[in-house]
């Protein structure tokens, strides 16, 4: 057959096409499974360390149920009344689309060893190149943060990513997210190494990372947009 | 086995490496070079990925070069190299989970890598498929090597540190930077940086090899 007749690149690109769905369609169902088990032991790692508690893979599952017994997995809305849905798979993507009054908002309520009651709230924004999320955990007066995580899907290496690094997170711990009865967030500062001193916020100011501006800012809108639908439950709920 | 060795093999599989790099002679691939380069660990990673795609996409359209249809041929070869990283994508999410979070997008652009699209139609259409596969190692060590050697200094300079696969980060200058008030060099981990190291390889290469400068 002549191979530069339309019939025939018609039929080799046709049949080119379907073997190779088929066979990418095959791979990709073989291993849903395995990757989908990747992202929920990912989740559950990141809600943990956000409280300090660190996991493994192999263990993570169990001191999930260990800390964070199901009736601690609470959904919330705006108003701060609990309803009833699965918290652990809300998909922030879709809530957050939402007016803030109808969202439904997950928490997680969990006791560490040394006694005291912390409550996690999971995040999600926009980075630079894509999609960036975290979980921040808050000391039972719902104002000081007691711990953040950061991660992301594809930001700068060496710049935005560092968002997941200690000597981003850390300075987040013990910074008040309410002034008074105001809530303000926290706010991240441009301009290097103490920053936010110098801007004279050190109650709820952290530092950005130099090169990582936009990547900086879409975190800091991260925590306001989300913490926002949290306001009446955290007020309602802390311990004096 | 003598004929799979063969002197002519072997020189498809050497020749990349120096003499005729896909990065510094052939001067593709440079984009990837410049955006995985800033960590040696993701840098490893994706040299292994393209080595592989490479090799078996080489192998791919060289098995099939007599029936390609010559109009559509560009076409033919996106599909297989499209195939072949998708495929490594999903299996780097399963099991390498890790990993493929720090590649992300770079996964993906190895469709787009140059030295893939440029061996196949260079090499793969007109040669058989171990010969194919040969060059397809050859330019994906010689592509991995360069990425390696720019990393290295890169993450060296610019962070402290080195990040091997399986063992993690080593904080490396930490004398210098504790006793000496050295600082890391930001500019390191900046893409311009990558293009400068890429120049002095070519440099050093050239004046190391004296046939490769041009009259």
């Amino acid at each position: 057959m002549n191979r530069d007749s339309n019939l025939y690149i018609f039929i080799y690109a046709s049949v080119m096409v379907i073997i190779v769905a088929a066979v990418l369609s095959f791979t990709a169902e073989t291993l849903k499974p395995i990757q989908k088990e990747n992202v929920r032991i990912e989740k559950i790692q990141n809600i943990l360390a956000s409280v300090d508690i660190q996991s493994t893979k192999k263990n993570a599952a169990e001191l999930f149920d260990k800390y964070i017994p199901e009736e601690n997995r609470i959904a919330i809305n705006s108003k701060g009344e609990k309803v009833d849905a699965d918290a652990f798979n809300i998909n922030l993507k879709i809530e957050n689309k939402k007016p803030i009054d109808e969202r439904t908002l997950p928490l997680f309520i969990v006791n560490i060893d040394d006694g005291t009651k912390k409550t996690i709230i999971p995040l999600l924004g926009t980075g630079l190149w894509g999609p960036i999320w975290g979980y921040m955990s808050f000391e039972p007066d719902n104002n000081t943060i007691y711990g953040a995580v950061f991660d992301h899907k594809g930001e700068t290496p060496g710049l935005g990513a560092d968002i997941n690094k200690d000597w981003f997170r850390k300075p987040f711990k013990n910074k008040t997210i309410f002034e008074g009865d105001k809530f303000v967030s926290v706010t991240v500062y441009k301009g290097g190494k103490g920053a936010a001193e110098r801007a004279g916020d050190l109650k709820h100011g952290v530092d950005a990372i130099s090169g990582g501006t936009i990547t900086s800012k879409g975190l800091e809108k991260m925590v306001f947009d989300c913490l926002e639908g949290y306001q009446e439950y955290l007020r309602n709920n802390k311990d004096k | 086995m003598s004929e799979l060795f063969s002197k002519k093999n072997i020189k498809l599989l050497t020749d990349p490496l120096n003499e005729n790099n896909p990065i510094t002679v052939q001067v593709l691939g440079v984009c990837s070079a410049l955006a995985v380069t800033v960590k040696l660990e993701p840098a490893i990673v994706m040299s292994i990925s393209v080595t592989v795609v490479l090799a078996f996409a080489n192998v791919i359209i060289s098995m099939l070069r007599n029936t390609i249809p010559n109009r559509i041929r560009i076409i033919v070869q996106l599909v297989i190299i499209a195939f072949l990283v998708i495929v490594v994508d999903q299996i780097l999410k399963a099991f390498a989970y890790d990993v493929s979070k720090q590649l992300s997008v770079f996964v993906g652009l190895i469709i787009t890598n140059c030295i893939i699209m440029g061996r196949l139609e260079a090499f793969a259409l007109g040669n058989k498929a171990w010969a194919s596969f040969m060059d397809g190692l050859g330019n994906g060590a010689g592509y991995g090597a360069i990425l390696i050697i720019i990393a290295f200094f890169r993450e060296l300079l610019g962070a402290g540190t080195i990040t091997l696969p399986g063992i993690g980060e080593i904080k490396v200058l930490t004398w210098f930077i504790e006793n000496t008030g050295y600082q890391n060099n930001g500019l390191m981990i900046l893409p311009p940086m990558a293009l400068i190291v890429v120049g002095i390889i070519i440099w050093v290469q050239r004046s190391r090899t004296r046939n490769l400068i041009e009259n």
